[in-house]
């Protein structure tokens, strides 16, 4: 029940032999590749560059598409079964679009006790999504619950994208991010 | 450009009297101050790289005689001895067969556990000073950093304070003349929770699913890329310069006895002043709770406190006088862990607290052996069944039948964590289950824990 999300072209199964359509093929730029082959010597093993060049793949294309996976697979030039194997196990490598904005809400224990779960449903309200169900209308929000933050100390936490977190945040601090989200002062998701 | 953290930290570092000789400050020094990190400022301030040059004149063998007289436990969890640990790598350090490898666990996931961050991001340099100790010590020619993928601004903070390490010197070919080469990687995670756990951060490293492997063969014979590996918490080898400056022995005398050393403490949850406190080793629990941290933040009575992060199980009210070590912790039925505590008041039900704990620990199973990945998911059905009022009396039953079931019989220790605070709260707060069932709503009310909207 709690299994991480497929990615959003698993619906049509892709039969043995069959490629993706070439609107939905995805190559690296030159200077990704460069730094993916960066990584690469770095480690004994290339496999090793697997999960930075996955989130490598995420900043350039958004999100780990199935034809982000093979473009990995590509550019390390490992199996792709091996690529789709990490990419569904961890829980960081998106596997559908999100909003320009991605709110990560912890609702674990510590910040449960302090009110994370009404802080929950407060962000939903806000930018009218569901946790996990994609970004809104207008591409600009998204919302998923995660496990511990590491923030439990000034609970609760709110990350958005990769930034610094968000400490202690009420229903008034939940706006002013939102309003600096909308000025533009946190990076947004896919850069 | 480099991403340097602007925004202030609400955290509170210090009490009175911290830095005395009662309570000495030897993992917190400078944290609070967002230029603390800076390698100028460790060297100037904190003595700095003083530890490092020292062992670097000792023999390697003799490094890791010092850290075992420290007495120093691992402060990841399981509270095992560093010392003894680096002693397990390949002895003769001539033989070039072997690649040897160090890597930090810096994979922080632990429900109510946030001391790494702390220095990481305060005192990065410290970290990195420990690391080229042990490297010298087991003679490794590379250390790997692993670091939860949530802490994107930490490893970029790291990133540079490596590279000012390298170019004083310290770090790469030939160091201060030992003819020895070392260099540290950062390695980013991608928001697993088992990849807290030794030889599935050592497969998350190689580039593979974080699923624990089988043991023996134990890391220190194949570990990362199939060389010998030594893992340690951040918390264990930041805290490996201060032995080296004042000495094993006097280290030793630091906190209580087999549990030397100081700790970081961090408190979540109703207390008046959560944070962090570093406090040696056997302070007692409600010194901490009440004097440290004010007590109750809601004026209510605290009803249970989790020792060391959530796979702890849970304290009651008579157990809150415990000196906090890994010993006296584990003779009261709990643990010492990582050193997180969670502290719950009256208004928590006990039903909510452990079913989002569970529901945690059912989310992080990798899925690999049966009991844990079965186990787990059962114990969230049937907590959420009695949850939400649908609960029958046989299910506690079930639960305690269940869990020896798990315990135990599992690759890694995750199955084992989720049965802790499962057992102790069933065995401790029995009579709020079974109001549940029988009055089919909470005993406790006033602290809602479970959101309405996606339950994951």
């Amino acid at each position: 029940m709690n299994h991480p999300q497929p990615p959003e072209t698993s619906l049509e199964p892709l039969a043995p032999g069959q490629r993706l359509p070439e609107s939905d093929r995805k190559e690296f730029g030159p200077e990704a590749l460069a730094e993916i082959q960066a990584i690469m010597a770095k480690y004994p093993d290339k496999l090793a560059a697997t999960l930075p060049a996955l989130h490598i793949a995420q900043r350039e294309f958004g999100f780990i598409s199935l034809a982000a996976m093979k473009a990995v697979a590509r550019a390390i030039g490992i199996p792709e079964g091996h690529v789709f194997g990490v990419a569904t196990f961890y829980t960081m490598y998106q596997k559908a679009p999100v909003g320009k904005y991605h709110f990560s809400v912890c609702t674990n224990i510590s910040c449960a006790l302090r009110g994370a779960a009404q802080l929950l449903e407060k962000v939903c309200e806000k930018t009218g999504v569901k946790p996990g169900a994609g970004p809104s209308p207008d591409g600009m929000w998204s919302v998923e619950e995660v496990e511990c933050l590491a923030g439990c100390g000034v609970a609760p936490c709110v990350q958005v994208n990769h930034d610094v977190y968000d400490e202690l945040v009420d229903e008034q601090k939940l706006i002013e991010v939102m309003e600096a989200c909308k000025r533009g002062e946190y990076r947004p998701w896919a850069q | 450009m480099v991403a340097i953290r602007t925004k202030p930290d609400h955290h509170t570092y210090t009490f009175p009297g911290f830095g005395s000789e009662k309570f000495p400050n030897l993992m917190l020094r400078g944290a609070g101050d967002l230029d603390n990190w800076h390698l100028k400022v460790y060297e100037q301030k904190h003595e700095g790289y003083v530890a490092m040059k020292a062992a670097l004149k000792m023999e390697p063998v003799a490094v890791t005689e010092e850290v075992k007289a420290s007495g120093i436990r691992g402060r990841g969890g399981a509270g095992f001895p560093a010392g003894l640990k680096w002693s397990f790598m390949p002895k003769d350090t001539a033989d070039r067969k072997f690649t040897r490898y160090l890597v930090c666990n810096g994979d922080e996931g632990e429900p109510g556990t946030f001391k790494d961050r702390v220095i990481l991001e305060y005192n990065p340099h410290q970290l990195i000073e420990g690391m080229i100790i042990g490297g010298w010590a087991m003679q490794c020619v590379t250390g790997y950093v692993y670091i939860r993928g949530e802490f994107l601004w930490l490893i970029e903070k790291l990133e540079v304070a490596i590279q000012q390490a390298r170019d004083a010197g310290y770090l790469g070919k030939n160091i201060l003349g030992t003819g020895w080469d070392f260099d540290i990687l950062v390695h980013r995670g991608a928001g697993a929770y088992i990849c807290g756990e030794e030889t599935a951060l050592l497969n998350s490293l190689e580039g593979r699913r974080g699923e624990p492997r089988v043991k023996p063969p134990f890391p220190a014979v194949k570990g990362a890329f199939g060389q010998p590996t030594t893992i340690n918490n951040v918390e264990t080898l930041a805290a490996v310069p201060p032995i080296l400056r004042m000495g094993g022995a006097e280290y030793a005398k630091i906190g209580s006895p087999k549990n030397s050393g100081t700790r970081i403490f961090g408190v979540s949850g109703h207390v008046k002043r959560p944070g962090i406190y570093e406090l040696p080793m056997g302070t007692p629990m409600n010194f901490l709770v009440e004097e440290l941290c004010g007590g109750s933040s809601t004026g209510r009575k605290i009803k249970a406190i989790i020792p060391g992060g959530a796979s702890c199980p849970m304290l009651d009210e008579k157990d809150f006088d415990v000196p906090m070590d890994f010993d006296n912790l584990k003779a009261r039925g709990s643990m010492g862990g990582s050193g997180g505590l969670i502290v719950m008041d009256e208004s928590v039900c006990m039903v909510q607290a452990t079913l989002r704990l569970i529901r945690f620990y059912a989310h992080e199973s990798c899925g690999q052996c049966t009991p844990c990945r079965e186990g787990c998911n059962w114990l969230e059905m049937i907590l959420h069944r009695i949850e939400h009022g649908q609960g029958r009396m046989e299910d506690l039953d079930l639960i305690a039948s269940l869990t020896p079931r798990i315990g135990m019989r599992t690759l890694c220790p995750l199955g084992d964590a989720a049965c802790g605070p499962m057992d102790s709260a069933l065995q401790k707060f029995r009579h709020e289950f079974e109001h549940h069932i029988t009055h089919r709503t909470c005993y406790a009310t006033g602290s809602r824990l479970l959101s309405t909207v996606g339950a994951h």
